[in-house]
């Protein structure tokens, strides 16, 4: 076996101290028995069974839940459809225009895309009254717009892959091009899809900037609700959700990571098979 | 009136030709391939028959009825792709009976219709294993059973044997020979490789550059090419440029640089004084450490430049006193621990004019 070099040791393991040792540290003063957040005081769950009383973060991580649901449920199927139009139609002109124009939203900082879409929600109010005021319905809108980004990439990339003949075997069987992608495309983009999924509900869970621009009284999410409770200062149920919240959002990221490698393995056995 | 009438078809990619306004009558019940290289615009013409390209102009006619511009899925022609093509996510019998479940078949017949194709392709044991349980030579059967449960009038196969080793190919081949002429589904294949075409067609088309250079039984292409490129694309050949000398009813007599005067089978065609090639087969040329021939006249003598040892066969070039090359074929007839001629021998070499060919072009 190959000696390892000492320095890509320290160079790794500094790299990954710099990312984990923020978290590893709130993680560990979720567990703190002190009131005082920077004082440690011994192992507790106090913080965990206060955090459960707060009836106002237990609300706000119900709405995030429900929102991030929806969001990413519509976001997969409008994704799913703008990822099929863009790698289906091979007659249609401009696709690479069109291509980069969903990448966008990727790119775009985030502040710009929360206020052009609390600018659409109050212009479209005044002209056709709807939404008649921002809340739980504008914020799912918002988190469509840019999470359906991501789907779309994600889809795309794995058509992109997806051996053409299977589909044109299916047509030349006599299936009708919309009973193929029913019969044939779908089912095998479905992992890509539940990862699109899985990536859109975190990152629906995830957003405060969006979020703040679009919603209305009464429908503050999960993290507004925690970034409005910091500024009046650091209180130890912060690192108890904080923690929560990790745990949901990693396993979130390492479901969606294990599917698509689960899949990628598959692509490869195939093609090596034959 | 022939079965399947390919009338001027062409087409173009973005202002290049692809396919060159070929014309092509294919017969029921025929094996019909077409020869060519990559590039060649054999797989686009295919592609065309299937209706996954539509020709830029000319017709497709099958059994009379024009098919240009019907899609895939109603065209009564089915297709084996290269790749096979076999749905990872459905069992062998899904993927089988997938055709006639678009045909709104009942249940019951679709499972009898695909219990007697698995076992026309020998898979009768496999129908509940998923296409990643597979070996290739078995996923090439579900892609032919796939094709063949619609009882297509006419099946494509596009290199259907290009994917399998050697030993398998040959036994594939005899298979689709005999299923081909069990069903009396005409074949159209697609391929690059001339031994698959000359030993599973009734009838080979040589494409290249879009066109049909020459159409014919294997014998033909092979015995009697009508060019250059042919001659050289299918098999090996020795080609040797020279001017005619005499042309009568025994011999057509040609003056080359390489080898002196050589006489070829006689070619009404030509005339004294024209220039064009001699070609010769390897295999049509005797080899031997002693003279063999009475006469000059085809009959050169030369050295062991380079040898194959094929087990079968030896593949000969041999360098003559001028400094031409010729390549030979032999047969291993006998056995031996030691090839007779070995590098560097002396031989002499002559063959009759009778396989000597002259080409114009």
């Amino acid at each position: 076996m190959k000696q390892r070099s000492y320095f890509v040791t320290t160079a790794m393991f500094f790299g990954y101290a710099f990312l984990y040792v923020p978290i590893a540290v709130l993680v560990i003063y979720s567990f703190n028995d002190s009131s005082i957040p920077t004082v440690w005081n011994g192992f507790s769950l106090r913080w965990y069974s206060a955090l459960f009383e707060n009836e106002q973060i237990i609300n706000a991580a119900l709405l995030s839940l429900k929102i991030a649901l929806i969001s990413a449920t519509l976001a997969t199927f409008l994704g799913t459809l703008a990822g099929l139009a863009l790698t289906q139609t091979n007659t249609f002109k401009g696709r690479l225009l069109f291509t980069g124009l969903i990448a966008a939203p990727l790119v775009m900082p985030e502040v710009i895309t929360g206020l052009s879409l609390l600018l659409v929600f109050i212009s479209s109010e005044q002209l056709i009254g709807w939404p008649d005021s921002r809340g739980t319905l504008t914020i799912i809108i918002a988190h469509i717009t840019f999470s359906m980004a991501f789907v779309a990439i994600i889809i795309q990339s794995r058509l992109a892959t997806l051996d053409k003949s299977l589909i044109e075997a299916a047509t030349d069987l006599g299936a009708h091009p919309f009973r193929v992608t029913l019969d044939i495309t779908l089912p095998l983009i479905a992992p890509a899809m539940l990862a699109a999924w899985l990536l859109a509900f975190t990152l629906s869970l995830d957003d405060l900037v969006i979020a703040s621009f679009v919603s209305g009284p009464g429908s503050s999410t999960l993290p507004m609700v925690i970034f409005s409770k910091v500024r009046l200062g650091v209180t130890p149920d912060v690192n108890a959700l904080a923690t929560i919240i990790i745990t949901i959002v990693g396993l979130g990221v390492v479901i969606s990571g294990w599917v698509m490698y689960r899949q990628e393995q598959r692509t490869i056995r195939r093609v090596q098979q034959p | 009136m022939s079965f399947i009438q390919i009338e001027n078809i062409s087409k173009k990619f973005d202002g290049v030709t692809v396919v060159d306004n070929i014309s092509q009558d294919i017969n029921q019940g025929e094996l019909f391939a077409i020869l060519g290289g990559s590039g060649s615009g054999k797989t686009t013409l295919l592609r065309m028959l299937a209706g996954f390209e539509r020709p830029s102009s000319g017709r497709i006619l099958l059994n009379g009825k024009d098919m240009t511009d019907l899609p895939p899925y109603q065209r009564p022609v089915n297709m084996m792709f290269q790749s096979y093509a076999v749905f990872p996510h459905m069992s062998v019998a899904k993927n089988v009976g997938y055709g006639l479940v678009k045909e709104n078949i009942k249940k019951p017949e679709i499972d009898h219709r695909v219990e007697e194709i698995l076992a026309l392709v020998q898979l009768s044991s496999f129908s509940n294993r998923k296409p990643n349980q597979l070996s290739g030579g078995q996923l090439q059967r579900v892609a032919l059973a796939r094709a063949l449960i619609k009882k297509p009038k006419v099946l494509l196969l596009d290199e259907p044997l290009a994917a399998l080793d050697k030993k398998l190919r040959e036994q594939t081949q005899f298979e689709l020979m005999n299923i081909q002429h069990e069903l009396g589904i005409t074949f159209i294949l697609v391929t690059h490789d001339q031994e698959e075409a000359m030993t599973l067609a009734s009838r080979i088309a040589v494409m290249n550059e879009g066109k049909f250079i020459q159409t014919g039984t294997p014998t033909e292409i092979y015995e009697y090419p009508s060019n250059r490129f042919v001659a050289d694309f299918v098999g090996s050949i020795n080609l040797f440029e020279g001017i005619v000398a005499t042309n009568d009813s025994n011999a057509t007599q040609v003056k080359t640089d390489a080898l002196g005067l050589l006489a070829a089978s006689p070619d009404a065609r030509v005339n004294v004084g024209e220039t064009l090639w001699v070609a010769i087969r390897p295999e049509k040329i005797s080899l031997s450490k002693k003279t063999i021939s009475s006469t000059d006249i085809n009959s050169v003598k030369g050295a062991v430049w380079d040898l194959g040892y094929y087990g079968n066969h030896c593949v000969y070039r041999i360098k003559t006193d001028n400094g031409t090359y010729l390549q030979v074929t032999t047969q291993n007839q006998s056995r031996a621990t030691g090839l007779d001629i070995n590098w560097k021998d002396e031989v002499h070499l002559s063959w009759d004019p009778a396989c000597c060919m002259v080409l114009r072009e």
